[in-house]
This record gives C-alpha cells, sequence and structure tokens, in this order.
C-alpha cells in the first residue's frame, strides 16, 4: 500500500466527458492493496468505463462484501453511493437495494472467495432473478485478503505460494452463469483494458444480470511459477475469441466493420454492442454452444475470455414482477403503503 | 522507436528542464533542496560552483530557467528559480574559507585578461586556484562592466556586486583598473602572456539616424546614459521623457527616468506586446511605477522648436499577424506628435573592436564579429580566446559565465600543450533515493502552492533614492513554501524492463497520466497512442525495451511528470525506481586533476 496520497494535480490535456468531468473526477481514495494487485488495474478499467459512459456519480452504487476485491469501491467514484456488506451477502444487499430504487446503475464488486465460496448460494439466486446489475468477480483463486488460501475457482493442479497443489474440482463462474441463464456473460483479464472498459460498459447498460469475471492476479500470494492466475499463466493461456464495442444511443457508427465481422446487439436504451468474433467457430447466442465450447477449451487448459454470451429477451426482476416503473423509494407513502382498510379486504381474500 | 538510451548524459539531463536551460547548467532542483533544509551556505556554494555570481544572479539574472520549468506546464507559473538563489546568498554564512584559493607557488604560465566584466571575471575564477598569474586589464576605473555601469543599482546594490567580484579577485588577481587596451597587435607582441582572453563586451548603443538627431543634446544613448546615471555625472532628467525600444535596456532607462525626477514617462514600442524584447518580470515591475507602455509607434523624426527638443513624430503602425504568429513589416496609418523633454534610445548593443588590428590573423565575419568557436571559445588565431558580449552579440551575464568556463577549460589546454578540442565529456551519476518501504529520501509529495509574490518595496519610498533596492526578497516563510513547488525533476524515473511484469499499477498512479504499455511504433504514431495527448514535441518519450511478457514496450512521456514517485512506489518489482542524476559537468579545475591523476 502507499502513504502518499495520489496529488490531485492531473495533465492538462485529459479529455472531458459529457458532464465536464475527466477520469479523475471519477477517482476514489488512493489504494491500500498490494502494489501490483490486479484488482486495482480493475478499478481503473471501472473508471475509464463509467466516465465513458458520463454516469453521473450519484446515479451510481457501489456493492460488494468482504475481501481485497470487496475493498476495491472505496477506491473509485467517491461521489457515488456504496455500501460493503457482510462476506458473501452482496447479491441479497444488493436485491434489496434494486427493489427499492430501479433507477440506481448497480456495481457489485466481488472476489472469487465472496462469492464462489461462503457467498455462491447468494450468487446463483441473484442470477436466477435476473438482477439488474453488473456483478465482477476479480478471480484470483486465491482468499487474498486472509493470506492466500485456495478459493473455490483454483485450477486442480495449482500450486500454492507453499504447500500442495489444488485437488478440488475449480467452480467456473462463467458456466455456472450459463447454466443458471445469466444474460450478459463475459470475461477478461486485469491486464488487458482493451477488452475489459467495454465489457464493463456493456454490462453497465445491459438490461439484467451481468457478469464480468475478470483474472485479476494477486501478485503477493498467487503470482508465482505453478500457478494458473498468475499474469504470466493467464497471458499464456489467454484466447481471445470475441471483441466488442459499445456504442452510446444516438451515436454514429463510425468504426468500419468488414461485411458479416460485426454482429449488432441493440439494448434496451437504445445503445448498440458490436460483437466482433475472433474465433469464428464461437456463438454468442446460443447456450448450449458457448457451455460446449468453454468445456472443451477449459479442457486443453485455455481461459476463453470476451464477451460470451448476451440474451436480450429475458426480462430482469422487476420487469418479471410486474413492478412500476417509479423506484419504490420515490413513491409516496399512501401509495406504497394502501392502509388499514385496504389490508383488511386483501387478508378477506384468503379468508 | 528505439530503446531509449539513458546512458547519454544529455537524456535525463533535459528532463531537469530548469538545468539544461541554464547556458551554465546550474543544478537548480539539488540548490533548491538543499535552502529546504536550511542549508543556506551550501546551496550558495552548489550555485557558485556553475554560475559563479550567485547572489548577483539571484536578482538580475534574465532566468532562461523559469521560462523552462516543468511546473510551468504543469500548473501556470514555474518555480521562482532565481529569487530562491537570492534566498540562499542573502542567508549564507560566511563562506569565505570554503572558496578556492590560489596555490602557493603559481604554475609559471601569464593569462591576460582584457576587460573586468563577468566574462573575464569567471575566466579568472577558473584559472587562478590552477596557479595562472591572471591579469586583468580594464578601462574604466572600476570592475564589473555592464552588471555596475548599466544594471541599476535599484535592482543590483554595489555591495552585492563588490562582494562576489572580490571573492575572485582577492585569490591574486592582477587588477589593472583604467587602463584600456588600445593595440591588440602591441598585447600580443609584447609576448608576455600565454593566452589572452577578450572580455570587452558589446559596448556600442545603437543609434538611430532619423532627421533631428543631432540638433539637440537631449537625446542620449540608453546604455551610455545609464553609465552616466552609475557615476554620477548625470543626476537629473525632464518631466517628460520617451523611450525608444522596448527591451531591457528600455526597461531600466524608464524606471531610472523616474528617480531622476521625471513625471511622465512613455516607452514607445514599434511593434504590438508579444512581440517585446524585454521579459515579461521587467515590463511587469515598469507598469508598476506607473511607466507607459505605447504600442504601434514608429519614430520619424525628432521635433525641434528655437533648437529646442519639443518632440518626437511617430508613424501610427498596423500589422497583420498570421496564424503562425508571425508580425508583418506593417504599415502606417496614421502619425502623431508627441511632445517631451528627453529621449532616451534603447534600441540595441553593437560590438566595436577598434583596438584590434585587423591583420594580426583575427578573423571577422560580415557583421564585424570576431570569428568564434562555439565550443572552445578561440578565435581564428591561436591562443586568442572570447566570451561573454564580446563573442557572439549582446547575450546577457549568464550566458558570459558559461563563455568563461568553456575558455577557462580551453585557455589551461591550451597552456598546457594539451589539445582543445579533445575535453573531458559531460558524465551522469544516477543513485537510487528509496530510503525504506514508503520512503524517499526527497520531498516528493505535491504541493498545489502558488508560486509567492515577491514583496516590493512601496512604490512612494523607492523613488526617494536611486539605490533603492525595490525588491525585498522572499521572507522565511515565502521561501519555505516556495521551495516545495520543485518538483525535482532531477529525482529521475528509471525503467528496468525485465523486472515488468505488465500489471498496469504504474499506469494507473500516475496522477498526471504519463505512462502507457503499448506496441512500439514510431515516434509520431506513438505519441498518438498514449494515455493522456503528448503533443509537446519538445520532450522527450522514454521507451524501454521489449517487455518480457507480450513483448510491448513501456512508453514514458517526460512531458508532464510531477516527480512524484508513485509509479515506483507501486511498481511490485521494483521495474520503476526514483534515482537521482547527477550531471558532471567538467571545469577547468576537473580538467587539470584528470591529468594529475593519469600521469600519477
Ligand atoms: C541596461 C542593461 C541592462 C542589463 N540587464 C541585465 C540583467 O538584468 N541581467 C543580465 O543577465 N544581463 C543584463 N544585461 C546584459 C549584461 O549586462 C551583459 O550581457 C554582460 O554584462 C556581459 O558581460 P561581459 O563581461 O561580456 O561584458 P561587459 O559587462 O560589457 O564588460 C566589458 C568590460 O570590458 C571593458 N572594456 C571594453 N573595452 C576594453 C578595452 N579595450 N580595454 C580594457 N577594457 C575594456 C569595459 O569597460 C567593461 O568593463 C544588461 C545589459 C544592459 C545594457
Ligand atoms: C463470515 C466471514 N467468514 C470469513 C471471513 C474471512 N475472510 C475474509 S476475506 C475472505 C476471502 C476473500 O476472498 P476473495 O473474495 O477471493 O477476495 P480476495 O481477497 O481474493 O480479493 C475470507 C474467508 C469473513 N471476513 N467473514
Ligand atoms: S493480497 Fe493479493 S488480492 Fe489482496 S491486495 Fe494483495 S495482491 Fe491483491
Ligand atoms: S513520478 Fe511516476 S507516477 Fe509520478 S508523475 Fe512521474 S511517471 Fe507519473
Ligand atoms: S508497476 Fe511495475 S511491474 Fe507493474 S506495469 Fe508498472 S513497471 Fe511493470
Ligand atoms: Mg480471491
Amino acid at each position: 500500500m502507499s502513504y502518499i496520497a495520489k496529488p490531485r494535480v492531473s495533465h492538462p490535456g485529459l479529455p472531458k466527458n459529457k458532464l465536464g468531468l475527466t477520469t479523475r473526477d471519477y477517482e476514489g481514495t488512493v489504494s491500500t492493496l498490494c502494489a501490483g494487485c490486479g484488482h486495482d488495474s480493475v478499478t481503473a478499467a471501472i473508471i475509464q468505463a463509467v466516465f465513458e459512459l458520463d454516469v453521473e456519480p450519484h446515479m451510481l452504487a457501489k456493492m460488494s462484501g468482504i475481501g481485497c476485491s470487496s475493498k476495491t469501491p472505496a477506491y473509485f467514484v467517491s461521489q457515488s453511493h456504496g455500501f460493503n456488506s457482510v462476506h458473501g451477502r452482496m447479491p441479497s444487499v444488493t436485491t434489496g437495494a434494486n427493489a427499492a430504487n430501479r433507477d440506481l446503475m448497480y456495481i457489485g464488486v466481488s472476489g472469487d472467495g465472496d462469492s464462489l465460496s461462503i457467498g455462491v448460494g447468494q450468487f446463483v439466486h441473484a442470477i436466477r432473478r435476473n438482477l439488474n446489475m453488473c456483478y465482477m468477480i476479480e478471480n484470483n483463486g486465491v482468499y487474498g485478503l486472509t493470506k492466500g488460501q485456495f478459493s473455490a475457482s483454483a485450477d486442480i493442479g495449482s500450486l500454492p505460494k507453499k504447500g500442495l497443489p489444488n485437488q478440488q474440482e475449480p467452480i467456473d463462474p462463467v458456466s455456472t452463469a450459463l447454466s443458471l441463464g445469466a444474460t450478459y456473460i463475459g470475461r477478461s483479464f486485469s491486464g488487458d483494458k482493451e477488452q475489459l472498459v467495454p465489457l464493463i460498459k456493456g454490462a453497465l447498460m445491459h438490461d439484467g444480470f451481468a457478469l464480468v469475471d475478470v483474472i485479476s492476479p494477486c501478485v503477493t500470494f498467487n503470482d508465482h511459477e505453478g500457478s494458473t492466475k498468475s499474469y504470466a499463466h493467464t497471458r499464456q493461456f489467454y484466447h481471445h475469441v470475441t471483441d466488442m464495442d459499445y456504442i452510446p444511443p444516438a451515436e454514429e457508427i463510425k468504426a468500419k466493420y468488414a461485411e458479416g465481422e460485426a454482429m449488432p446487439v441493440e439494448l434496451h436504451d437504445g445503445s448498440t454492442i458490436m460483437l466482433r468474433k475472433v474465433d469464428d467457430e464461437y456463438d454468442p447466442t446460443s447456450r448450449a454452444a458457448a457451455f460446449k465450447y468453454l468445456r472443451d477449451h477449459f479442457n486443453a487448459g485455455e481461459i476463453t475470455t470476451g464477451l460470451l454470451y448476451i440474451n436480450k429477451e429475458r426480462r430482469e426482476m422487476h420487469d418479471l414482477m410486474g413492478n412500476v416503473d417509479t423506484p419504490l423509494a420515490e413513491l409516496p407513502l399512501d401509495s406504497l403503503n394502501p392502509g388499514s382498510t385496504e389490508l383488511r379486504k386483501i387478508l378477506k381474500r384468503y379468508a | 522507436m528505439k530503446p531509449t538510451d539513458t546512458t547519454n548524459p544529455d537524456y535525463f539531463h533535459k528532463v531537469v528542464d530548469c538545468q539544461w536551460a541554464c547556458p551554465a547548467h546550474t543544478d537548480v532542483p539539488e540548490y533548491i533542496r538543499l535552502i529546504a533544509q536550511g542549508r543556506f551556505s551550501d546551496a550558495y556554494l552548489e550555485n557558485r560552483k556553475s554560475n559563479v555570481f550567485p547572489g548577483i544572479l539571484g536578482r538580475v539574472c534574465d532566468r532562461p530557467c523559469e521560462p523552462a520549468c516543468r511546473r510551468g506546464r504543469v500548473e501556470d507559473k514555474p518555480v521562482a528559480i532565481c529569487r530562491l538563489k537570492r534566498v540562499a546568498a542573502d542567508h549564507r554564512d560566511d563562506i569565505t574559507d570554503q572558496l578556492p584559493k590560489a596555490p602557493a607557488e603559481t604554475n609559471g604560465k601569464k593569462v591576460a585578461l582584457i576587460g573586468a566584466g563577468c566574462a573575464s571575471l569567471g575566466v579568472a575564477n577558473d584559472l587562478a586556484p590552477l596557479g595562472y598569474e591572471i591579469t586583468i586589464f580594464e578601462a574604466l576605473g572600476a570592475t564589473g562592466g555592464l552588471m555596475r555601469t548599466n544594471i541599476p543599482r535599484f535592482r543590483l546594490p554595489p555591495e552585492v556586486l563588490d562582494e562576489e567580484i572580490d571573492y575572485i579577485l582577492d585569490m591574486g588577481v592582477d587588477l589593472k583598473l583604467n587602463h584600456p587596451i588600445e593595440s591588440m597587435k602591441a598585447l600580443l607582441d609584447s609576448d608576455e602572456y600565454d593566452a589572452v582572453f577578450v572580455g570587452t563586451g558589446a559596448p556600442r548603443g545603437k543609434n538611430l539616424e532619423i532627421p533631428g538627431r543631432y540638433d539637440s543634446d537631449r537625446i542620449h544613448i540608453g546604455i551610455e546614459w545609464l553609465e552616466s546615471v552609475a557615476f554620477e555625472h548625470i543626476e537629473t532628467i525632464g518631466e517628460r521623457v520617451l523611450i525608444i525600444g522596448v527591451g531591457n535596456t528600455a526597461m531600466d532607462c524608464c524606471r531610472t527616468s523616474l528617480r531622476l525626477g521625471a513625471k511622465d514617462v512613455k516607452v514607445m514600442a514599434r511593434k504590438p506586446r508579444g512581440f517585446f524584447k524585454a521579459s515579461d518580470w521587467e515590463l511587469e515591475d515598469a507598469e508598476e511605477e506607473n511607466v507607459d507602455i505605447v504600442v504601434n509607434h514608429s519614430p520619424k523624426e525628432f521635433v525641434l522648436e528655437d533648437g529646442k527638443l519639443v518632440g518626437m513624430r511617430f508613424d501610427v503602425m498596423e500589422y497583420n499577424i498570421d496564424e503562425t504568429g508571425r508580425i508583418d513589416r506593417g504599415k502606417a496609418v496614421d502619425e502623431v506628435m508627441i511632445p517631451c523633454d528627453d529621449v532616451i534610445l534603447a534600441i540595441g548593443q553593437d560590438n566595436a573592436f577598434p583596438w584590434i588590428e585587423r591583420d594580426i590573423g583575427i578573423e571577422f565575419n560580415e557583421w564585424d564579429c570576431p570569428v568564434v568557436d562555439e565550443k572552445t571559445m578561440m578565435c581564428s588565431r591561436d591562443g586568442v580566446f572570447f566570451g561573454g558580449d564580446s563573442a557572439f552579440g549582446p547575450k546577457n551575464i549568464i550566458w558570459a559565465v558559461a563563455h568563461a568556463h568553456e575558455a577557462a577549460i580551453s585557455i589551461h589546454k591550451y597552456c598546457q600543450g594539451e589539445d582543445i578540442g579533445d575535453r573531458l565529456p559531460v558524465g551522469l551519476n544516477l543513485s537510487t533515493q528509496k530510503m525504506g518501504m514508503h520512503e524517499w529520501s526527497y520531498s516528493n509529495d505535491y504541493d498545489p502552492a502558488g508560486r509567492r509574490l515577491m514583496p516590493h518595496v512601496d512604490l512612494k519610498e523607492r523613488f526617494k533614492k536611486l539605490d533603492i533596492e525595490v525588491e525585498l526578497g522572499f521572507t522565511a516563510e515565502q521561501a519555505a513554501k516556495e521551495v516545495e513547488r520543485c518538483l525535482n525533476c532531477d529525482i529521475q524515473t528509471v525503467f528496468t524492463a525485465k523486472l515488468c511484469i505488465e500489471c498496469d499499477a504504474c499506469i494507473d498512479i500516475c496522477p498526471v497520466d504519463c505512462l502507457t504499455i503499448t506496441h512500439n511504433g514510431e515516434e509520431a504514431d506513438l505519441r498518438t497512442r498514449l494515455s493522456a495527448p503528448a503533443e509537446n514535441l519538445e520532450q522527450a518519450l522514454y521507451v524501454s525495451d521489449d517487455l518480457p511478457q507480450t513483448g510491448r514496450v513501456m512508453v514514458k512521456d517526460e512531458d508532464l511528470c510531477v516527480h512524484c514517485s508513485l509509479c515506483a512506489e507501486r511498481c511490485p518489482t521494483g521495474a520503476w525506481d526514483m534515482q537521482k542524476s547527477h550531471i558532471l559537468l567538467p571545469y577547468a579545475a576537473d580538467e587539470a586533476d584528470s591529468k594529475e591523476t593519469t600521469a600519477a
């Protein structure tokens, strides 16, 4: 960690977004994570994404559980809402917050321990409900905060810093999410912002549960030789199957795409995701095909990355439940609470 | 791009913008740190090593360092480098016992220095400690050259001048005042000297040949007039004064006039603002004293009535400025007469060498200036050297000092029978500044404080006498604040590619977005692919070797780095380190030492 605060001085030529803000305005406090932790890079990618999306800080809610990864919401967008909850409980807290105010943009930052060990029960149900949020897993294969024990995402045979290799089957958050019906699934790497930033932008703008699994090396406990979540290993077995660009609503599509190269996916607000296949065989709209592809490449030791699955048809939690458009938090008390006469009438129905 | 060759001392030297811009390469960040530590005497001596006259220069240097200062690019105002030099001089203890001394025995070589201005004094300063017998010939009855005769006392008190000149003369220099050299041939033919240095300045003020010029005795040549004021031959001036020209001499003329009783002083400029020769701060100081600066007026004629100067007629000009900022020759659109009692011409100086015969092997160029080698300062006749304003026309004190150091090296090598072209190279030392986990040897916090304002003597008070120094110098609190504005540009970011794991930590933390990891390319292309715009082409890109994991390169745009150390602090592998660069500039004494050690 550093004791020196990042000075407020900035490059006078920094670009400004539509709100007149620069990336510096979306920063948080200086990170207390280990120098070189992948999580800090993910933080930088989130800052870049919300800057590019012209997000108004007060319209963003940052949610997290416990872990080094879960500490990171302190390091971006100081002016937004935030809730640092109990270990593994971020999904349910986010469900509650989202239920009360559907207008906010939710970004949950979790770890492989937080989501796949203690919080796995919460994680799967948030997916099932298609909770409208961007769910980031900063995946390093260990419990970083508690000094590097294997987590549920550690691969078989991966070596710890000291001791015996992992023997248990890993939980792959991407396949898990795919099997549970998540509607936006991506995987990336903290060391590849070119891929990660658009992926986060799409996830934030997607209507429904968007998972971004980010390989984010723990430089202190899991970046050695023999680790399958190190910088070097990830770079060596990195296999990226799709690229994407996020194009905001009403913005002209400037980049030139060759015939058949790009697949536009229009989002609810009129923005477009331009999906470009790097591997022609990959079909990010078919759950079955994606599943098989991921399995095959996983067995070959490869880390498949990109926007891996997208589904615009399934409705998000509020729409499934038929809720009003106005956030509950903004409804006047008398329409939220129909009063005792109405309550008696309702109860009578079950008499 | 090819990986940057940081073994070339110039690379890191250029990063220290101020030191690079200083003709004498004063180690600015080093002396500012010494001031911050309260080590004023050490700061003074650090200055003296390169610029010889810290007390003088801390008041009147042309300060090419300040426009170069990185702080001026990061914010808008540079560090007050020059006035901090004065802080070192004002607060130093008696340092006389730490000054270089002449050895008990001379080395038997005699050197003549012509003129006792800063150029000659600089040469004496470097050669006397090596045992040379130095004789200075000065035409006037006082030392200092233009520093004494032209720079007014309200900017440079004579005590300051005397003290620093005496440091040099006290090394046993033989000073011959009132001793103009009238024939170079005679001097050379006397064979008394092993080498001769010409430091006679550019002594001729430019004239303005327009009607009426010679019809009144109230039309003065600026540098001559200032000299007469300095020697108290002139003590008054009329109420209404016009100064022609808007360079630094004009600024001294207008401010001096105010102190001799003028009430209405106008500086007449031919061109609009932005095209003036005077430095911004000299203009500011003059305008603070209510001098009127009149733009776009081109002198046409002097107007006399009954043989008395009553005014001057000007063409009122109009100019076109193109998009590159170039101005055309302009055209006259009107004509005015401006009444006045005196006119002072301050339109420049020329070199003049009536005392150097043209048939003694000293070649002169088309402007009647001697042909001088820029590196060795020797002219076409072996053993004759030039420096200061006499070498390449009027410049300033710090340039004269820089010339003097080079000339001293040449004179030494010449007298020792060495090849004067074969000089010691500039060297570079790098040493890490890491002191512990999160500890650096220097104050690496960025202090957002703005530039401190120099306190001035009250506007009424200062005109009472000619020699009231206007600037009071920084207070202790001001100095303490101003030193923290220095960005320590000599504490370099040094990169070791083989250690980098490409985690991006440095890229993400850098407050001014100087760093990028990307695929290599040509410079023009790379500049378009960096984290933040890299539009200042004068500032280098530092490009690494290929990185081990991806073969990309680390690119640093040196332009706006605030040397905060955060990149090194956040790097898990120590691929970035903060290392102090110490530029080793060879002086005559080093040349002498190097021969001694090789001989031993
Ligand atoms: C009005 C004015 C203001 C200035 N203000 C500044 C300023 O604020 N800061 C700055 O850095 N620079 C300033 N300068 C410029 C600076 O003064 C000169 O660049 C500098 O003094 C040059 O030094 P020098 O040793 O080459 O020559 P000079 O200072 O001109 O000294 C030459 C000496 O040689 C003597 N000499 C000449 N001919 C002979 C001879 N034949 N025999 C013997 N002796 C001879 C002269 O009498 C004189 O003493 C100013 C100049 C002027 C005119
Ligand atoms: C209820 C509870 N159980 C256990 C812990 C101890 N604990 C803190 S962080 C952590 C694991 C965090 O791992 P991960 O989510 O992968 O985060 P990382 O530090 O690796 O980013 C554990 C087990 C706790 N804080 N609370
Ligand atoms: S322990 Fe690991 S995960 Fe936690 S901050 Fe350090 S490097 Fe990052
Ligand atoms: S020292 Fe490093 S982090 Fe600080 S401004 Fe310079 S490059 Fe950026
Ligand atoms: S912090 Fe160090 S290891 Fe990481 S990218 Fe920068 S130089 Fe490389
Ligand atoms: Mg983890």
